[in-house]
């Protein structure tokens, strides 16, 4: 099977994210980039793919040089070989446009994501990448297995879980449960070693449309001081969250 | 020119978030000076003319064996045809997971500017230009659509509803064929539980609860607001409970009314997911936990001790009130 897998290069979950004083973009410096955490989950369903069912995993990024560090820990963790798109990333419909011509070229089995990425939560690339193709979507994709061509695949919904069936080749968003946490495979010595020699193509940019424009960012509101309540008058809790929070 | 709006049914019943979705497009209608197309898909038992108390000027029902369950390509191609025949200028939609499934759909097949995650009316029409949470409720984007046509996908318990009094006209569309490349095996849905992402109320408990076992109080509290319950991500971790409940910056992001954090020390991943939440209350037995400092009320304590006595409050109160 051959698995392409795209890894969104975004800033650590514990980053402070912060804007830059004119509110016009954000601000990078101390922020440390790595693979986005659904991407990972993705990237170890296709490796596992692959040790079952033979192929290859490619994973991919659109994005500038500064990107190719995190490919090059997708190679560490297991991938055979790595392709950078090279774009600036800035509007998620022409990110996937740019995925799209790489897949139609490639001709891909299965195409695995994220099912967001943690910076701007577009939740968007997954399925417009299936749309342009025209191959079936599962979104919040939580289990998957492929036996003869069709892909069974568990999808979370509202309140429970779909089990839906599709034929390859299908763009899979995927999210923990595709693998457990710890299952998730991580670089080791030899991983990091090979991945300096593996392939990692640059190839150029092909989208020309831009859907939306991010005009100015902003931090939420300051929360005030937390309002402290006795352990021995949990009353007086009921009474603020009726009276003054109006929350019940 | 209209505003189609995707209103979403469970077996027959309109979600909760489906009226704030016909709400946030008439008052985006409003300001755009046109009209609302409520789109219904599948069959559905509730009585279609409510949607006229959100707003909607017209109903327009798809429904056919072919819509029977939701599916991506299909229901997208649904709204694809309201759009188009309609000339209208775009789509809103609630951000559940289905509405996550074809918001990107639509994009493609309109050519249009998707905006998720929009938590707030937008600033301007013409251009259009609306806010957005991003960076996992650290920030706020404001986007400006560079397309002709929009796909607006909003958070669910976001912005609320507006009720008003509008008399919708019916139009049942049978004839509809749509497509489909993929198909429903099954489906499981948790016994009784309320939808996380939906919940106006969210009592979530975390490593302190110390096991499984303890989940007992944590549900009784849940039951007494009607509430859903949620977690940290290390005890969905632990199979201490399903994944299905983890919040945070890679589980569900919540925004309900009211949340209730019992024995979490307050990560900035689990904050990640919460912290958009109207009132924030943590029972926490360490007083340097830091959710205090992200919480509106706060108890330290022993939550085995607090929890008990605050179901036996709060059921004292609802009898009441
Ligand atoms: C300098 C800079 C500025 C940026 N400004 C913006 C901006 O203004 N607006 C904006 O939306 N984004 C911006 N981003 C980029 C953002 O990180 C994304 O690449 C892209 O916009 C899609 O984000 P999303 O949240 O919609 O992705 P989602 O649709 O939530 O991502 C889902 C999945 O799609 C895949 N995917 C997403 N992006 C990529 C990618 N680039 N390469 C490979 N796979 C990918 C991953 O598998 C990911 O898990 C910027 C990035 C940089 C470096
Ligand atoms: C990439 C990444 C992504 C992550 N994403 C998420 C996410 O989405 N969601 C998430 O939740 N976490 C996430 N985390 C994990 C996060 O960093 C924390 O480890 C986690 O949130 C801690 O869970 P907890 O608060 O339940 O446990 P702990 O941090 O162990 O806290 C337990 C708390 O219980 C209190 N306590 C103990 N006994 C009692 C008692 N008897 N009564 C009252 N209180 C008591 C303690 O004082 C403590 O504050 C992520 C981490 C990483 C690295």
């Amino acid at each position: 099977m051959k698995i392409l897998v795209c890894i969104s290069h975004v800033p650590d979950t514990t980053s402070k994210i912060q804007f830059t004083a004119d509110g016009k973009s954000l601000d990078s410096t101390g922020i440390q980039f790595v693979i986005n955490p659904y991407d990972e989950f993705a990237l170890t369903r296709a490796l596992w793919f692959k040790e079952k069912l033979g192929g290859s995993v490619t994973v991919v990024n659109v994005g500038k040089a500064n990107t190719e560090p995190t490919l090059r820990k997708a190679l560490a963790i297991g991938a055979d070989d790595a392709i950078r798109i090279d774009a600036e990333p800035t509007d998620g419909y022409a990110v996937a446009e740019e995925l799209h011509s790489l897949i139609s070229l490639e001709k891909y089995d299965l195409v695995l994501m994220g099912r967001e990425s943690i910076d701007y939560n577009g939740t968007q690339v997954p399925g417009m990448v299936s749309a342009l193709l025209d191959w079936p979507f599962i979104n919040a994709c939580v289990g998957m297995e492929v036996e003869n061509g069709i892909a069974t695949c568990i999808r979370e919904i509202d309140g429970g879980k779909e089990t839906v069936k599709a034929s390859l080749p299908l763009v899979v968003a995927g999210q923990k449960g595709l693998v457990e946490e710890k299952d998730l495979r991580i670089p080791n010595m030899r991983g990091i070693m090979t991945a300096r020699t593996k392939p990692l193509k640059v190839v150029p940019s092909v989208s020309t449309i831009v859907a939306t424009q991010a005009v100015q960012y902003e931090k939420p509101a300051g929360k005030q001081a937390c309002k402290m309540v006795s352990s021995d008058n949990v009353k007086a809790l009921v009474d603020l969250l009726h009276n003054e929070a109006k929350a019940i | 020119m209209s505003v189609v709006v995707y209103t979403e049914n469970w077996e027959g019943k309109f979600k909760k978030a489906s009226f704030e979705a016909v709400s946030y497009a008439a008052r985006t209608a409003a300001q755009m000076g046109t009209e609302v197309i409520a789109v219904v898909i599948g069959g559905c038992s509730d009585d279609l003319s409510v949607l006229g108390s959100y707003g909607a000027n017209h109903v327009l029902h798809y429904s056919n064996s072919s819509l029977d369950h939701f599916n991506p390509k299909s229901y997208a191609s649904v709204l694809i045809d309201a759009v188009n025949s309609n000339s209208a200028h775009g789509v809103v939609l609630s951000g559940s997971f289905n509405g996550k499934a074809i918001g990107p759909l639509l994009a493609v097949g309109l050519k249009a500017a998707l905006i998720t995650n929009v938590s707030s009316l937008p600033e301007s029409t013409a251009p259009l230009r609306v806010k957005r949470g991003a960076f996992s409720s650290k920030g706020y984007v404001v986007y400006e659509s560079k397309q002709e046509k929009f796909v607006l996908s909003i958070v669910p318990n976001g912005i609320g509803v507006v009720e008003v009094s509008v008399s919708s006209n019916i139009e049942l569309k049978g004839g509809f064929s749509a497509p489909s490349n993929s198909e429903r095996v099954s489906v499981d849905m948790a016994r009784g539980a309320i939808p996380l992402p939906e919940a106006e109320i969210v009592v979530s408990g975390g490593r302190g609860l110390k096991g499984p076992e303890n989940w007992n109080m944590v549900e009784d509290l849940a039951s007494v607001l009607g509430a859903g319950t949620a977690c940290s991500k290390p005890v969905s971790d632990m199979h201490w409970r399903p994944h299905s409940e983890h919040v945070g910056q890679t589980g569900i992001a919540i925004n309900p009314n009211l949340y209730i954090a019992i024995g979490i020390s307050g990560a900035i991943q689990h904050l990640a997911g919460v912290s958009n939440s109207k009132t924030i209350v943590v029972i926490n037995s360490d007083p340097e936990a830091p959710f205090f400092k992200a919480a509106d009320y706060g108890i330290v304590g022993d939550a085995f001790d607090i929890v008990p006595k605050l179901t036996a409050a709060l059921k004292e109160f609802k009898a009441q009130n």
